[in-house]
């Protein structure tokens, strides 16, 4: 069981902290913002990847965050220059700041909660199992109990 | 011909609400003692009728179509002269009132079939019956007043139609939508079965057993539908990608996921007769979060690039759901002493935990995409300003939640019913950890690094737990085969055939596990995708990866429907040549908008996939987006696996085929209702 733990345990430190990692150098710099923003035109696609035929945003947005990402010293104030210029609405997930980290946090919240909820309610009926009945060697009891241990390891 | 359409809904209408009163009134009379068959039959009939009188509508709209009859507004709005017949029958479910006809069409298909196979058990048949009614009843009364399909053209009729959109002008958007509707649709009739059962405290989980295969061909219709959406998006979309997140996708997928959990969860109840109310409420989630979604996506509430948006009828659908909610609170409450667990949870290690451990993680996958829908409406709410939840929170929450369910994919069948001691998990998982571990060390050997980028690190983990979880389900039909093999002296591979077939619902789960690992490797694969755009003139060539294109040539044709301008591109890789490739754009006169046609190169190992951009108008030269997108072809292949599996799963098993029928009858039936007939096995 111990095992179990740290096993598990150390599973989900690597799990969570490489989904914090994020990517490095330049030319993944522009790729890496350029997907955290959507494009403002309405068609709801990520900055990098609209398509939409005479968008006249995409182009203007990618130019500006070429220029900014070789002028600019932190992602940060590239991604705030961009929302005092187009909205909140720019930035393509919720940041981590103030009520926007509900956001992040809920959905993981819930999950723990939840599992965190089973595995009490387990614990809890395991130490509070019946004793087993007693057998008593009459044909018909016994039929019984073969038929309930074929239904209950027939999948 | 909208005369008689007009005519036909109200007359379903009508028919519906009397096989909803009627068939209440009904059983409330047999509740009582004083039975009235002439009047459930009456009842059923109607239902019957139902479907005649929805098809009838469902007709006129598709002649109406055909026909060029423009004075019907919906045809006007959606359909044109030169639209090609395949596109003008898809009408149906092109536009919102459509659509909504469509649907109750579906419904009606499926109350039909359930109403003439009322002598699978007549009591329960007829509350599942009289449930559909109301669900009936509610669509009808949309379309008979406020999304009307046939309303008029007022003034002068136009000589031509605004054209369909020409997103939807595709082979595969003539099947997407029905699947997708008869998924969702689907789910009603599970959900009727189950709010009767517990409408009338019925007795054991022949309920489960009546909709088993109703759940299972609904889970399949709606997981294809999914998936047709998906490669329709990576065909037509042309952006190099098949799911974008978007409210009406992501509405698709809450009930594909608390379905999913309702399959695995319904087998506790089956065979140990445990999480009763889980599984109740589990079902009527799923149809209630079918509903959700296109309240969701029809409001207007959530902004979508799909068509549906800002429309009036989203309140309806509301009041709906807040019906259905208080109708299923109020029998819970009033019958929950009926759904008490016959037995506990023992152990953590056991196969009834795992498959509670994959509920929870269906249902948390859930609830991290509904949050993330709803958080833009929230946040307006609570702080002023929408903020947009896109891709990156999706992705970002859930890779790791899936990661968890692949993993307990593979953990779950090796565990034992009830109890699994420590000796039997280590004599079990050495091989599929073994497969794991082998797996992504071999993946770093060919140069992915985890360590450095997240997507490589989830790729890596995705597609090691794969060879997990194959190993996995390898290794449960080696160990039966043999069992057999030694038994009858068949070789190793017809024994697994009849091992599959004697338990084809354990053994076609295992064929749709190894489906849904297909698709995760398909999926993983999307770390290692490149793109470049460039102009390209005349025999002007651009590289990516081992690929070179060089434009041969660009040109621009015309028909009634569309003008289409296209690149003709001479494909090379490693510097040998692999054939032409046309990417293109359309644009369609009718309803004046483009449409890109992505040029496609697949094979297992990776897409090259193309597409026209548009045209530099100050060099006239064509821009090209290339982009490569690795073992996308897995997706694909996956689904059709999965496909194979639901359908094996479906399948009877040959061992309760031999036996006579009447030694099938389940002890349960003992205690059935008067008029009740005992259901075969698999039903």
């Amino acid at each position: 069981m111990k095992l179990f733990r740290r096993l598990s345990t150390s599973i989900l430190t690597v799990v969570f902290s490489v989904s914090l990692l994020g990517a490095s150098g330049d030319h993944a710099r522009f790729a890496d913002l350029g997907h955290r923003m959507m494009c403002v035109c309405g068609c709801n696609q990520i900055l990098l990847e609209c398509n939409h035929v005479g968008c006249t945003y995409s182009d203007r947005m990618r130019q500006q965050l070429m220029a900014a990402t070789q002028r600019e010293s932190s992602d940060d104030n590239i991604l705030q220059a961009f929302v005092k210029e187009y909205g909140t609405t720019v930035l393509a997930a919720p940041t981590m700041r103030g009520f926007d980290k509900i956001a992040w946090i809920m959905p993981f919240a819930v999950f723990l909660g939840g599992s965190l909820t089973a595995v009490m309610v387990i614990r809890n009926w395991k130490h509070r199992q019946p004793a087993l009945p007693t057998l008593h060697g009459t044909g018909q009891a016994l039929d019984q109990y073969r038929e309930q241990a074929r239904r209950e390891t027939s999948l | 011909m909208p005369q008689f359409g007009s005519f036909a809904l109200i007359f379903a209408l009508v028919l519906s609400a009397y096989c909803f009163f009627a068939g209440m009134l009904a059983l409330r009379r047999q509740a009582v003692g004083i039975p009235n068959y002439p009047l459930a039959e009456t009842a059923r009939r109607a239902g019957i009728a139902t479907w005649a009188a929805v098809a009838g509508a469902a007709f006129a709209l598709v002649w109406s179509a055909i026909n060029n009859d423009f004075s019907v507004a919906y045809i006007l709005h959606h359909t044109n002269r030169d639209l090609p017949t395949p596109y003008k029958f898809a009408a149906l479910w092109s536009g919102q009132e459509g659509s909504l006809l469509f649907w109750a069409l579906l419904l009606s298909t499926y109350g039909l079939v359930l109403r003439l196979r009322y002598k699978v058990d007549v009591k329960l048949t007829a509350y599942a019956s009289t449930i559909l009614a109301a669900v009936q009843l509610f669509f009808l009364l949309l379309l008979n007043f406020a999304a009307t399909p046939f309303s008029l053209v007022r003034g002068n009729i136009p000589a031509d139609g605004n054209g369909l959109n020409p997103l939807l002008q595709y082979p595969e958007m003539v099947i997407h939508p029905p699947m997708l509707y008869l998924g969702y649709v689907g789910f009603a009739v599970p959900f009727a079965f189950a709010l009767g059962a517990l409408i009338m405290k019925y007795p054991g989980e022949k309920w489960i057993h009546i909709t088993r295969r109703w759940t299972m061909v609904t889970w399949c219709f709606l997981t294809c539908g999914i998936f047709l959406g998906a490669h329709w998006a990576y065909s037509v979309l042309g952006w190099g990608g098949y799911w974008g997140w978007d409210p009406v996708e992501n509405a698709s997928f809450f009930p594909w996921l608390t379905g999913t959990a309702f399959l695995h969860s319904v087998m506790m109840q089956e065979k140990r007769g445990m999480l009763k109310t889980w599984n109740v409420w589990l079902i009527f989630s799923t149809f209630m979060l079918s509903i959700l979604g296109t309240f969701l996506t029809r409001s207007g509430v959530v902004s979508s690039v799909h068509a549906f948006a800002q429309s009036s009828i989203g309140e309806w659908f509301m009041w709906f759901l807040a019906v259905i909610l208080a109708v299923c609170l109020y029998f819970y409450i009033r019958n929950r002493d009926h759904l008490r667990s016959e037995h506990r949870l023992e152990s953590l290690l056991s196969r009834e935990s795992s498959f509670l451990f994959q509920n929870l993680v269906l249902l948390a996958s859930c609830f991290a995409i509904l949050w993330g829908t709803l958080f833009p409406v929230l946040s307006e709410w609570i702080q002023g300003h929408k903020v947009t939840v896109g891709p990156p929170f999706f992705n970002r929450v859930n890779v790791p939640i899936a990661m968890f369910l692949l993993l307990l994919t593979g953990v779950g069948p090796l565990l034992a019913w009830r109890s699994t001691s420590w000796a039997s998990l280590k004599r079990n998982f050495t091989i599929p950890v073994i497969a794991g571990v082998a797996t992504a060390i071999i993946l770093m050997g060919f140069g992915v690094r985890p360590w450095e980028d997240a997507a490589h690190f989830y790729s890596l983990m995705a597609i090691s737990l794969a060879a997990l979880v194959t190993a996995t389900i390898v290794s449960e039909f080696v160990r039966g085969g043999r069992v057999i093999a030694r038994h009858t002296g068949q070789n190793l591979l017809a024994a697994m055939v009849t091992l599959t077939r004697r338990n084809t619902r354990r053994y076609g789960g295992y064929i749709v596990h190894f489906g849904v690992v297909v698709i995760v490797i398909g999926l993983a694969g999307a770390a290692f995708n490149q793109q470049k755009e460039q102009e390209l003139g005349f025999h002007e060539q651009m590289q990516i990866g081992p690929y070179t294109l060089v434009c041969d040539n660009y040109t621009q044709e015309d028909n009634p429907n569309y003008t289409i301008e296209y690149a003709i591109l001479n494909v090379y890789k490693n510097g040998k040549p692999i054939g032409q490739m046309f990417p293109a754009k359309k644009f369609f006169k009718a309803s004046q908008q483009p449409d890109t046609i992505v040029a496609n190169h697949s094979t297992p190992i990776e897409d090259l996939y193309v597409i026209y951009a548009g045209k530099n108008f100050d060099s006239d030269k064509p821009i090209i987006k290339v982009f490569i997108n690795p073992l996308v072809m897995w997706i694909w292949a996956g689904v059709w696996v999965l496909i194979f599996g639901t359908v094996v799963a479906m399948v009877p098993p040959i061992s309760a085929a031999a036996v006579p029928s009447a030694q099938r009858v389940r002890p349960a039936t003992a205690a059935l209702p008067v008029n009740s007939q005992p259901v075969e096995a698999g039903d």
